[in-house]
């Protein structure tokens, strides 16, 4: 289980590595919003936490608490985000119209 | 056939967030990258929800919980999202990647309390609890630390900015080691896990503190990276591949991220780390001093200099984005572009307080794209410009950075707007810049200074262009 685990964390590494390799500096501040966001993936181990505490009210308000940050990160991040990118979106199409 | 199920909706949920990313970093496929990695993350909880489906312990009580948390972190994201201004987009990362690490930390703490309802027995989970702990602390103390400082609520003490703080910091760092060691040598014992949570979230202060806004979005892209290794580690502790890959990626790619920004802003990724605030560790280094040879101007001459002009370059700043002047700097420009003058605007790599914000900032206020030019591509064009607007930017357009070997400055990427014909600098006082070194640029004959806060100069400047007949069709 545990060597299974470590070579998802090594493929994951270098697939993260890979996909990064030029980027524009107009996309940085989206690019790390964009990837902020995605870190907020924690709401599974939060879900995880809270689906198997069972009667512990102790375990369910940590996974609560670690599940409404996650969320704060993960829904705040894409919406800002994509508040970022919509202001970007109206160019391409003007740069064709040309 | 359940299993099938999770595996399949993981599976496609870890393709979707590496498309996700990747589309990010072009242009034209951001928007889109950013929802398909949302859909992915929707469908990630989909899948778990689903293979937890059948368990007892699933049931209405922890529906319950569940609904709590989603409701207040929901509401509260998606409602700051809508609202906070453009201009402060470098706190609100920093600070939504904060509560990232702080989830992290929760959820391992939760490990750490009661690992055997977590199935977190053994030495795996035990070494991962406390990596979650570590770097999640740190992610959490050191994004809040970013976002404060860049919103101007805290200074750095004069002690972090010396030798010091490096004492402090190892100090830091060998009391989390200690705790971590006792936390793996007796599981049962409190003591090795608070004294890892206090000192880590210390360290995540005492290494953020010392560092210079200049170099701030750095650091968030790194703590960015942090988060994601958190996150992994957290899908350690609760055995979950799907958060391991995610995580892993978002660490890689944030570091991938962070070596491109340190390379724009041409310092190493150690000397924003170790280096400390560049001004405040070296002013006696020069540069420092009085200004004595200021020329200042009124809005009416710098209008009618514009008017006569034929190419003009705007050099927008944090200043600019500040008094939220993008709008009418846009006005601006419209009438000198009605008048037939050509109007282009440099934009450094790090303009704004992040590289890219200041393409958002204008992209708000509706300026074409082809206008914005880079800095490699602009520089050459500078001894063919007539009149260069600076407005709210220093250090970027300093020409110390390149004359002077001595200058704290040396060696960082800079405008040559000193090349102009005339250079007008819309700032609202003498202060430095970030940097806290002393302009040379404001000395020079060419250069007049307009003092003013940016949305004042410029609405005065439009009402002075107009009354020149400019901007009439």
């Amino acid at each position: 289980m545990f060597v299974e685990f470590l070579w998802v964390l090594l493929l994951g590494s270098l697939l993260g590595f890979e996909l990064i390799g030029k980027v524009p500096p107009t996309l940085h501040t989206p690019l790390m919003s964009g990837a902020n966001a995605i870190s907020g993936i924690t709401v599974l181990a939060a879900l995880t936490a809270i689906i198997k505490a069972g009667d512990n009210t102790a375990l369910l308000l940590l996974g609560s608490v670690s599940l409404g940050f996650a969320l704060f990160n993960v829904i705040g991040g894409f919406l800002v985000t994509d508040r970022m990118l919509a202001m970007f979106s109206r160019k391409p199409a003007r740069k064709e119209n040309r | 056939m359940s299993d099938l199920l999770k595996y399949s909706i993981e599976l496609v949920a870890v393709l979707l967030l590496a498309l996700g990313i990747k589309g990010l970093s072009k242009v034209r496929s951001a928007r889109g990258a950013n929802q398909v990695a949302a859909i992915a993350m929707a469908l990630a909880v989909l899948g778990l929800l689903i293979s937890y489906a059948g368990e007892p312990s699933f049931n209405a009580q922890a529906w319950t919980w569940i609904i709590g948390g989603t409701a207040v972190g929901g509401v509260l994201g998606a409602v700051m999202a809508q609202r906070v201004p453009m201009t402060s987009m470098p706190e609100t990362v920093a600070l939504f990647n904060g509560c990232g690490g702080m989830s992290s930390l929760l959820v391992a703490l939760a490990a750490a309390l009661y690992p055997a309802a977590l199935d977190a027995t053994g030495p795996v989970a035990l070494v991962s609890i406390v990596v979650s702990v570590f770097v999640g602390s740190i992610t959490f103390t050191g994004s809040i630390v970013a976002m404060a400082k860049l919103q101007g609520w805290l200074s750095t003490p004069p002690w972090m900015q010396s030798k010091l703080r490096h004492v402090f910091n190892i100090a830091l760092a060998v009391a989390a080691l200690v705790g971590a060691m006792e936390m793996i040598r007796n599981a049962d014992s409190g003591t090795g896990l608070w004294l890892l949570i206090v000192s880590s979230s210390l360290l995540g202060i005492g290494v953020t503190l010392p560092i210079g806004g200049a170099d701030m979005p750095v650091v968030i892209s790194l703590l960015n990276s942090y988060s994601g290794v958190a996150a992994a580690a957290a899908g350690f502790v609760v055995g979950s591949q799907l958060l391991i890959v995610a995580g892993a990626m978002v660490g890689a790619a944030g570091l991938i991220l962070t070596q491109v920004m340190c390379n724009g802003m041409n310092r190493s990724l150690v000397s924003v780390l170790f280096g400390g605030a560049l001004g405040a560790s070296s002013v006696a280094g020069g540069g420092g001093g009085e200004y004595t040879n200021i020329t200042s101007c009124s809005v009416e001459e710098c209008a009618l200099t514009l008017e006569a002009a034929e190419r003009v370059v705007i050099v927008p700043g944090y200043g600019l984005a500040v008094a939220q002047a993008q709008h009418t700097l846009r006005e601006v420009t419209r009438v000198l572009e009605s008048a037939g003058i050509d109007v282009a605007y440099a934009i450094h790599p790090v303009a704004g307080r992040m590289p890219g914000h200041m393409n958002v900032l204008l992209a708000e206020a509706d300026v074409p794209y082809e206008q914005l030019k880079e800095m490699d591509q602009i520089n050459p064009e500078f001894p063919a410009a007539d009149v260069v607007l600076v407005l709210g930017a220093n250090d970027v357009v300093n020409p110390q950075a390149k004359s002077d070997p001595d200058s704290p400055l040396y060696g960082m990427p800079v405008l040559d707007v000193q090349e102009a014909r005339t250079v007008f600098v819309v700032k609202r006082g003498m202060s430095a810049g970030y940097s806290g070194i002393k302009n040379d640029l404001f000395e020079l004959v060419n250069t007049s200074m307009l003092f003013g806060d940016a949305k004042k100069v410029l609405g005065d400047l439009l009402v002075e262009l107009k009354d020149l007949g400019l901007g009439k069709k």
